[in-house]
């Protein structure tokens, strides 16, 4: 059924939108996804990070408003949050919302509400692996640095988070895995990124298979890439006496 | 200021309801079958068979490195040819199918590692325990593993109920009208998608808060 119709000279040949071939337009796609998931990843990393501290503070608004945070993304599907960046914001928004739809470009419209979608989506998650990071520390590390009268944020700096963020690498990196498959839900409001231009080329050329193998692949290529890096990553960070560190 | 109209929300809950059924539809079907096909592969990614553990890995490698709007489009691509093949109906609303076959393959590779990390998470004597019952591995399996490892993953399995349930709202893409898809388009219809909208994020958020919350109950209740 399949492998006897493929034709791969599909991806040589000119693309619709005159840009170049179906190869470059596929490449384009892949050029937006990787723009979005790593500056999604970013605003996911300041605010995850920001939100997850304030959940294990000793201040009990801090904790509830950075539960709420977390529930508030956490209970809504990312599909709908995108249409509530996309369509909603710019409506209700005074003078800022009229200015972005009219006065910015639609292709960047597109990509910054998607980016700020994904990233404050991504971010609730980010929080929970934070505060669990800091949790995984022993509380007599906190008590440790207020006894050596290094105040809060000081204790938080140089005792707890160097620790806390080595220890949770690998859930952030595969949280960076999420983000990017994740991405591919910015098709639904246009952004060229590389579902999209799996489904235009499969539109206009109707080799589907081809198109749709060669982003499966591409997806699967950008997967592998993160993991490998990632490992490095722990490598090159790992503390001595930690687990997978030297002894 | 912008002025709110939720004039036209009353009028299409009928339609809305229908679209809530759909999607309770997906996720119900998309549940049992993928936690069924879920232990399968769990089962066999625990052999002892080389080849029969390697599949199971490929598979769920394979799914959970693709996103889910890929899968669903892939589906869409290969459901019609598979049914004319097999059985020929043109009645059959190919969407709907497709999505459940999406949703039910792509699931089964999540509930694989849930089911995985539950059986792994009974103590190995139990296995010996039930060979030296006289049980068969598929007997211990069925009897003695797999109800206790049940037991304690039903927090998670219902935590993933919750995701699955928001990403039906993914179907948009095949252009199912699931609850989402009803909501989109008596929105656009009536120029009303700001208040459509956010009436749905509301919907989907006090049912996920309510699930989320009874899982995280049944989970406290379990530990203790």
């Amino acid at each position: 059924m399949l492998a006897a119709g493929l034709d791969w000279s599909i991806f040589l040949q000119p693309s619709f939108d005159q840009s170049g071939n179906y190869l470059t337009f596929l490449l384009t796609g892949l050029k937006w996804t990787i723009y979005l998931s790593v500056t999604a990843w970013v605003i996911a990393f300041v605010f995850g990070s920001f939100v997850g501290l304030l959940r294990t503070l000793p201040n009990s608004l801090c904790v509830a408003l950075a539960a709420a945070y977390v529930e508030l993304f956490r209970n809504i599907p990312l599909l709908v949050q995108l249409f509530i960046w996309y369509f909603v914001f710019p409506e209700i928004i005074p003078v800022l919302g009229t200015w972005f739809k009219q006065s910015v470009n639609p292709l960047l419209q597109q990509f910054i509400a998607a980016t700020l979608c994904l990233g404050f989506f991504t971010s609730a998650r980010i929080a929970e692996q934070v505060r669990s990071g800091i949790e995984a520390i022993p509380k007599g590390q906190r008590l440790a640095g207020l006894a050596l009268g290094f105040t809060l944020l000081q204790t938080y700096n140089l005792v707890i988070l160097p620790v806390a963020y080595r220890i949770i690498i690998p859930t952030l990196t595969s949280e960076f895995l999420n983000v990017v498959k994740n991405s591919a839900v910015a098709s639904t409001i246009g952004l060229i990124e590389l579902s999209r231009q799996s489904q235009q080329l499969g539109e206009f050329t109707s080799h589907w298979y081809e198109s749709f193998i060669a982003v499966t692949l591409l997806y699967g290529a950008i997967n592998l890439t993160v993991m490998v890096l990632s490992r490095y990553l722990e490598r090159f960070s790992r503390l001595s006496g930690y687990i997978g560190g030297r002894h | 200021m912008f002025e709110f109209d939720w004039s036209s929300i009353p009028g299409a809950l009928p339609y809305l309801a229908e679209g809530m059924v759909r999607t309770l539809q997906i996720t119900f079907i998309a549940v049992l079958i993928g936690i069924a096909l879920g232990t399968v592969l769990a089962t066999l990614r625990l052999s002892k068979s080389r080849f029969l553990s390697g599949v199971a890995a490929a598979y769920v490698t394979i799914f959970r490195s693709i996103p889910l709007v890929m899968v669903l489009l892939w589906f869409y691509l290969l459901v019609p040819q598979l049914i004319s093949r097999i059985f020929n109906r043109p009645n059959l609303d190919i969407r709907v199918l497709a999505s459940f076959v999406a949703f039910s393959a792509f699931e089964a590779s999540y509930y694989a590692e849930i089911i995985r990390a539950g059986i792994q998470s009974i103590p190995k004597g139990q296995f010996a325990a039930g060979n030296a019952l006289g049980m068969s591995g598929f007997q211990t399996m069925r009897l003695v593993i797999l109800p206790q490892a049940f037991r304690r993953m039903i927090p998670l399995l219902l935590t993933q109920a919750v995701i699955l349930f928001q990403d039906t709202s993914l179907v948009y893409v095949i252009g199912l009208q699931d609850f989402f898809g009803v909501a989109y388009n008596v929105g656009n219809r009536d120029g009303t998608l700001v208040e459509l909208l956010l009436f749905a994020g509301a919907v989907y958020f006090v049912v996920c808060f309510a699930a989320s919350n009874l899982a995280r109950y049944l989970q406290k209740r379990l530990a203790s």
